[in-house]
C-alpha cells in the first residue's frame, strides 16, 4: 500500500457532496496527525476553500503556449491547421489562428516546414495555494469565461506533495476536466445521491472511469429508502464505501462555510469508517 | 459569380439552413450558368469544436466569393472576412432557389459584423 495515495473524489451529477465529502476528510486525516494536502482542481467553480479557510502565500498564474504565425516565413502550405485536432488554426489565405481554442499542444509548431510558427504563453487562470492549518492547500481559478480547464487542472495537481496524502476534489460531469483531474490517481470515491439523476449520472461517470481502469467506490450522500444507487452497485460490483445520512443540520452547517465535526462530532465517525474502506482497497 | 448557400439538404428546391457553421449542406451554385453541387458538412456539423472556422475554411476551398446563409458567429465570421468572403443574409428560411434569386436581385443585405453568439467559446 502506497503511504500517501492520490485519492480523486468525484461524481457525475453537480451537488452530490463532492467538496463536502473531500474537505470533511482533509479535516479528519489531518485530526488524525496524517499529513495531507487538498486540491481543488473544481477550477471553473473552487468552493473548498469556502469551508477549509487556507492562507493563501502563493498565487501563480498559469498559462497555455498558443502559435503565432509568421506572415513573411510562412508558406501557406496548411499543415498546421490540418494538424491541429481543436480546429484552433483555418488555412484560409494564410493561416488564422483562434487563440480560445487552442489547448497548446504544439503540434503545430513541430509540423510548420518553415519554422514560421512560436508560442507565446496565454493567461488562463492562477494556481493558489497556502495551508489550512496542517492541510496543504492549493486551487486553480480557471479565468472567467475561459474555456480550457484541463491544462490548469493539470498545473495544480502538480503541486502534489510527495509526502502527504492527496484529494483531489474533481469538477462534476464526465468530460476532459474529470478525466484530467482523476487521471494516475490511486482511488476515485464517486459521490452521489438516491435520485434517478444521481444514479443516472453515477452511471455515466462509472462508463467513463472503468475504461480509465481506476480503483471505483461510491457514497450514497443523503441517503434515504431509495435504494437504487445500492442496487446498481451491487449489479456493477462497485463497493459502496458509506451512506451519509441526510440532515438538515449539515445543510445548515455547510451554509454558514463550516466543517460538520464540531456541531454534529458523530461525522467523525463517517469519515473514519470512509477512510478504513478507502485504505482497503488501495 | 460561385456562391455557396447553407442548406438543409441537398437541393435548391430545399429550404436553407439558418445556421452557417453546422449546416447540413453546403451547395455551390455558379450564379451565371445556375450550375449547382452539392457538398456534406457532416464532419463540421459534429465538431466538438470550431465548426464555424472549418466551415469558412471549406467554402474558401469551394471557391466562393460570397455565402448565402441565416447567421454567423464570431468566430466564423473572422475566418469569412480572412478569405475576403462576403456574407449575404437571409433572415427568415426560404428555398434555396429563392434566396439565390432575391441575392441576384441584390435584394439581400451584406452582413458587416457576427449576427450569432459564439458556442460554448
Amino acid at each position: 500500500m502506497k503511504p500517501f495515495p492520490v485519492i480523486a473524489i468525484a461524481s457525475g451529477k453537480g451537488g452530490t457532496g463532492k467538496t463536502t465529502v473531500a474537505v470533511h476528510l482533509a479535516a479528519w486525516l489531518a485530526a488524525q496527525g496524517r499529513a495531507v494536502q487538498y486540491l481543488d482542481c473544481d477550477v471553473e467553480e473552487p468552493n473548498g476553500h469556502l469551508f477549509l479557510k487556507p492562507v493563501i502565500d502563493t498565487t501563480e498564474t498559469a498559462s497555455i503556449p498558443v502559435p503565432i504565425v509568421n506572415a513573411e516565413a510562412c508558406i501557406a502550405c496548411g499543415k498546421c491547421a490540418r494538424v491541429c485536432e481543436f480546429n484552433a488554426i483555418a488555412m484560409l489565405k494564410k493561416p488564422l489562428v483562434f487563440p480560445e481554442l487552442c489547448h497548446g499542444c504544439g503540434a503545430c509548431v513541430l509540423v510548420c516546414p518553415a519554422g514560421a510558427i512560436r508560442e507565446e504563453p496565454r493567461a488562463i487562470g492562477v494556481v493558489e495555494s497556502g495551508h489550512a492549518g496542517s492541510i496543504a492547500f492549493a486551487q486553480g481559478r480557471l479565468n472567467v469565461g475561459e474555456p480550457m480547464s484541463p491544462p490548469l487542472i493539470r498545473k495544480v495537481k502538480a503541486r502534489r506533495m510527495s509526502e502527504a496524502i492527496a484529494l483531489l476534489d474533481a469538477p462534476p460531469g464526465t468530460s476532459c476536466p474529470v478525466v484530467a483531474t482523476v487521471r494516475g490517481a490511486d482511488f476515485v470515491v464517486l459521490v452521489t445521491e438516491p435520485t434517478p439523476f444521481g444514479l443516472h449520472d453515477l452511471s455515466l461517470a462509472v462508463d467513463t472511469l472503468r475504461p480509465m481502469d481506476l480503483p471505483l467506490g461510491v457514497i450514497v450522500n443523503r441517503a434515504d429508502e431509495d435504494r437504487r444507487v445500492q442496487a446498481f452497485c451491487r449489479d456493477q460490483n462497485l463497493p459502496l464505501l458509506a451512506e451519509l445520512p441526510d440532515d438538515r443540520r449539515v445543510a445548515e452547517t455547510y451554509a454558514r462555510g463550516e466543517l460538520l465535526f464540531e456541531r454534529l462530532p458523530e461525522w467523525r465517525g463517517f469519515f473514519d469508517t470512509l477512510w478504513k474502506q478507502i485504505e482497503a482497497r488501495l | 459569380m460561385k456562391v455557396v448557400i447553407t442548406s438543409s439538404a441537398q437541393t435548391l428546391a430545399d429550404p436553407i439552413d439558418m445556421h452557417f457553421g453546422r449546416a447540413k449542406f453546403f451547395i455551390l451554385a455558379d450564379t451565371e450558368t445556375g450550375k449547382a453541387v452539392v457538398h456534406d458538412n457532416v464532419q463540421n456539423l459534429h465538431a466538438v469544436q470550431g465548426a464555424g472556422i472549418q466551415s469558412a475554411e471549406t467554402v474558401a476551398k469551394l471557391g466562393a466569393e460570397t455565402v448565402i446563409t441565416g447567421s454567423v458567429g464570431p468566430k466564423a465570421y473572422r475566418a469569412l472576412q480572412a478569405a475576403g468572403i462576403k456574407i449575404a443574409l437571409v433572415e427568415a428560411v426560404c428555398p434555396g432557389t429563392e434566396a439565390l434569386r432575391r441575392f441576384k436581385e441584390g435584394d439581400l443585405p451584406v452582413l458587416d459584423k457576427p449576427n450569432s453568439e459564439g458556442h460554448w467559446v
